[in-house]
């Protein structure tokens, strides 16, 4: 399993981050070496193991279907870097 | 008293009580130490008038009688921490300029339990390093040099801030966070004790996440005894986090019997790794020693998937921080980049994150973006997780043989070089948790703590891996440990 350049930039493009197209022999020869390192798991024989998806054996607690929190809408947009009449701003989603 | 700030936990607990000393004395020992360490960078936000409030309160507190495990006692809280009101980083540019409106649970149950704030301790960004150097504050300074050499050394990573904090007495104690190594690697660098309990047993309500399955915080302390008082403060169910346990919290101090007469001891033979320095192994075989003069039966284990831990590390690592970071958007909180006209929001995110991230979360963010997308998913993500499954078993075995602890180094190395890693492969620098990440993926709870010197004169760690739930053993053993290794070394003051 080797990665190009194509495939770096599609990942990037995923990820949401902006990547030069000058980064991107860099950045694939990166992905080879840690998926280098990962492809060992391939050694392991997994034949019948359940993918564990709790380490620790536990069963979610249940609670009421009431409103516990609510009411913050300035608490919730005192970060927001742009924010308007009550709602978070962005720029234009739809043309 | 003379110097305050040198006191652990446990030593400015009883002063308190006695009425020897005050919280308003002890916080202003710290503060000093603190205005003093600035060539350390270990304190990135400083919370003064916070912390003279608080010492104040904790005055009144134990003069009505009323005080509680760490009343007046002054800490730094990990930057990974949301605090209210106090600039919460996680040591990231992208978060830049963020005051939480809430407090993490963690934090709150250290204020409810008396305790002062001092300031935000330096980590590597979103947790992800083992050297501090990947800090939007730039990276923290191990106060340990090499006997007869002033080379800067990394405190570790990703808790370096609090290990750097804690061993150059700027603060009593420091929390910190650990999802492959992040507390007990930083520890072992800087001649601290650091555990990293059971997952489930603190909150991470409030923490910065990382890998939702692997983080858990934990104490980082001066002695065994503090970190047991550290942890049963910080421990204890909490609604707000799913996966916290609705376990009683023990006494974990008075379970401090450091009695291991009879208890079985476990020596994992894959965990002599080719290539490891002869000082760390002559450090566990002391270590070894120690325990079985302290009336323990050393019995030979095998935990045979250990080779696999660190490849399905990061796998599992870097896929949930790339799930739990598409949170960072330049939309809610933090940094949004500056915009060209006709961007889009497309554009938006990707500017924002790529000046937000620093290199290795990117390429983290990024791997674990691969590992997950459609057609790796079952070649890496499945099958890291099977391989979890199969580590984890192999810890039930050994104590379900009957061993009640495991012994094992904490680190492969002594403290190296701020600098020396940065042109080596990420790789190399992942080696660093390889005795660690196992009692992460294994949801276990480890601890660390000082027990000899490298030939160059630096602190050396050991580390006890417990049974889940059992931090009141894990505990006493350790304390076993300290009292036979009597490490009380300090590093000399350069800075």
């Amino acid at each position: 399993m080797s990665i190009d350049e194509t495939t770096a930039a599609r990942v990037a493009k995923l990820a949401r981050i902006k990547v030069e197209p000058d980064a991107l022999p860099a950045l694939a020869q990166e992905f080879n070496n840690i998926l280098g390192f990962i492809e060992q798991l391939n050694e392991v024989d997994v034949e019948g193991v359940e993918p564990m998806t709790s380490v620790t054996p536990q069963v979610l607690k249940r609670r009421d279907d009431v409103v516990r929190d609510g009411g913050q809408q300035a608490k919730i947009l005192a970060n927001a870097p742009d924010a308007r009449e009550g709602f978070f701003a962005v720029p234009k989603v739809v043309e | 008293m003379a110097d305050l700030n040198k006191l652990g936990l446990a030593d400015a607990r009883d002063a308190l009580r006695k009425g020897d000393v005050s919280s308003v004395e002890l916080t202003n020992a710290c503060l000093s130490a603190i205005e003093g360490a600035g060539a350390l960078n270990a304190f990135v936000h400083h919370t003064a008038d916070l912390a003279a409030d608080q010492a104040k309160a904790a005055d009144a507190r134990i003069k009505a009688g009323d005080a509680p495990a760490m009343c007046g006692l002054p800490i730094g809280i990990k930057d990974l921490f949301c605090t209210k009101g106090v600039p919460s980083q996680a040591g990231s540019r992208i978060l830049q300029g963020f005051l939480p409106e809430y407090e993490s649970t963690v934090s709150q149950n250290l204020f409810d339990a008396g305790a002062v704030m001092l300031g935000k301790l330096n980590m590597d960004e979103f947790a992800m390093g083992s050297s501090n150097e990947t800090s939007v504050y730039g990276n923290a300074v191990n106060p340990w040099r090499r006997a007869g050499d002033d080379a800067q050394l990394t405190p570790g990573g990703s808790s370096g801030g609090s290990a750097a904090a804690v061993a150059a007495d700027l603060c009593l104690a420091a929390t910190g966070t650990d999802t492959g190594g992040s507390i007990r690697q930083p520890a072992a660098f800087t001649g601290t004790v650091g555990i990293k309990p059971t997952y489930g047993r603190c909150s991470r309500w409030g923490v910065v996440a990382f890998a939702s399955s692997l983080d858990q915080a934990g104490p980082m302390t001066k002695t065994v005894r503090d970190a047991a008082i550290m942890l049963g403060a910080m421990a204890g169910y909490d609604a707000k986090d799913s996966t916290s346990a609705d376990l009683a919290v023990p006494d974990f101090e008075a379970a401090l019997t450091g009695d291991i007469r009879g208890k079985k001891i476990g020596i994992p033979r894959e965990y002599r790794m080719d290539g490891m320095p002869e000082e760390i192994e002559k450090l566990w075989q002391d270590g070894i020693a120690m325990m079985r003069d302290a009336g323990a039966e050393i019995v030979d284990i095998s935990l045979p998937h250990t080779k696999y831990a660190l490849p399905a590390y990061y796998v599992i690592a870097p896929a949930e921080a790339s799930s739990n970071l598409a949170r960072y958007d330049g939309v809610r909180y933090g940094h949004r980049a500056t915009l060209d006209q006709g961007d889009g929001i497309t554009e938006m995110y990707e500017k924002t994150r790529a000046e937000g991230f620093g290199p290795e979360v990117q390429r983290r963010v990024m791997v674990g973006t691969y590992v997950l997308s459609a057609g790796f998913y079952d070649a890496y993500y499945n099958r890291a997780r099977k391989v979890r499954t199969l580590i984890k078993k192999d810890f039930e075995d050994a104590f379900a043989a009957g061993v009640d602890s495991i012994l094992t180094p904490a680190t492969p190395s002594a403290a190296f070089g701020l600098g020396e890693m940065t042109d080596a492969d990420p790789v190399a620098m992942y080696l660093n948790d390889v005795f660690t990440v196992t009692v992460n993926l294994a949801g276990l709870p480890g601890i660390a703590l000082p027990t000899g010197t490298s030939t160059t004169g630096l602190p050396l760690g050991l580390q006890l891996i417990g049974r889940p739930w059992e931090e009141a053993d894990l505990l006493s053993t350790a304390y076993a440990l300290e009292k036979a290794a009597g490490f009380v070394a300090k590093p000399d003051k350069w800075w």
